[in-house]
């Protein structure tokens, strides 16, 4: 199974249908699917922090909402998810593709990717990573159903290794 | 215009929109003129106010009023960016621009140089409207009849009016504000 369709189809199976998005080169294949379904709002951002707030605005509007970023974006977004949605108790799926984790060739991506899964625990935010798509196909409508009933975000972490 | 004079005289034209407010004293004003459970009060998250906004004007039909400040909006500039390019017509911006953080003790933004409505203008957005600090009557519903995306530049004297904490808890206005937009009753 090709790991971005496994992905895309565990958030249709989820009933994610409002997508926020801040590219990443390993998202490139899934972030073309979820711009194509026309069941899905997709709105790129200009920064990740920023589609947060449009991610929770469109949950109060009756929208599931996930967003699409490498790990970097959860740096510029820490103040976003403790101050809006865990004070609100917002739900959202993060699918976060994870650099600096093994097989990475850039070594600018390597603190970053060391300091996430530190970030989410200290936000207190679960997450889960799986490491096949059949994995990722299983678990990522479970992921929504535990977000939504937590009141919280929660992280999809997809090492290089996924891809 | 004080500020909390400008929310009440706007918000007593509005009538099925929703609001959404920003961090501090803006929301504890709002709560003083008017509470509603159309209103959702930002308590945290400073600069988010304009995405939450964008984001509940994409989901649903219903006419969005953000009450965003100067400050918030320099600190998510790139919101202007993405609400123009998403372009919603029932999104409305209202800056209320005192050319200060007015919560933490009247430091100067960058407003009084920086024209906050030729910054939108520069981004594309078609519809802008101007009311000066001078004016002491706000009529809204020029702003009403535009399609949107508008982005209101409202001049307001700078201080805060002094009001109380707002007695809500977050969940809570969440949950009223959900149930309202979705029609639960």
């Amino acid at each position: 199974m090709d790991s971005s369709q496994a992905v895309f189809d565990g958030l249709k199976k989820a009933g994610i249908d409002f997508v926020v998005s801040v590219p990443c080169v390993n998202l490139g294949k899934l972030m073309e699917m979820v711009d194509c379904d026309p069941e899905i709002i997709h709105i790129p951002v200009t920064r990740e922090e920023e589609g947060f707030g449009i991610a929770a605005g469109a949950y109060m509007g009756g929208k599931k909402p996930a967003i699409l970023m490498q790990n970097s974006g959860l740096g510029n977004s820490v103040n976003v998810l403790a101050s809006l949605f865990k004070l609100y108790q917002f739900p959202i799926l993060m699918i976060i593709s994870h650099r600096g984790t093994e097989g990475e060739f850039m070594g600018a991506q390597v603190p970053m990717g060391e300091a996430t899964t530190g970030i989410l625990d200290t936000l207190e935010i679960a997450y889960i990573n799986p490491k096949t798509p059949a994995d990722a196909l299983k678990l990522i409508p479970e992921s929504w159903l535990l977000a939504e009933l937590a009141g919280s975000p929660l992280g999809i972490l997809l090492e290089i290794g996924f891809w | 215009m004080e500020r909390i004079k400008a929310l009440e005289q706007i918000t007593s034209q509005l009538d099925d929109e929703l609001v959404i407010c920003n961090i501090g004293f803006p929301s504890r004003e709002l709560y003083q003129v008017k509470d509603s459970p159309k209103h959702f009060y930002m308590m945290g998250s400073m600069g988010m106010a304009s995405s939450i906004g964008l984001g509940t004007a994409m989901a649903q039909e219903r006419k969005v009023i953000v009450f965003d400040g100067d400050g918030s909006l320099l600190m998510n500039l790139g919101s202007l960016v993405t609400i123009f390019n998403q372009s919603p017509p029932n999104l409305v911006l209202v800056i209320l621009d005192n050319e200060c953080y007015g919560s933490t003790g009247n430091q100067c933004t960058y407003s009084a140089t920086t024209d906050l409505k030729k910054v939108a203008e520069g981004v594309g957005f078609k519809n802008t409207i101007l009311y000066k600090e001078s004016e002491d009557k706000i009529d809204f519903s020029p702003v009403l009849e535009l399609e949107g995306p508008v982005f209101v530049h409202l001049k307001v004297q700078a201080g805060n009016a002094n009001v109380p904490v707002i007695p809500l808890e977050p969940e809570e206005i969440k949950e009223r504000f959900m149930r309202e937009v979705q029609g639960i009753k």
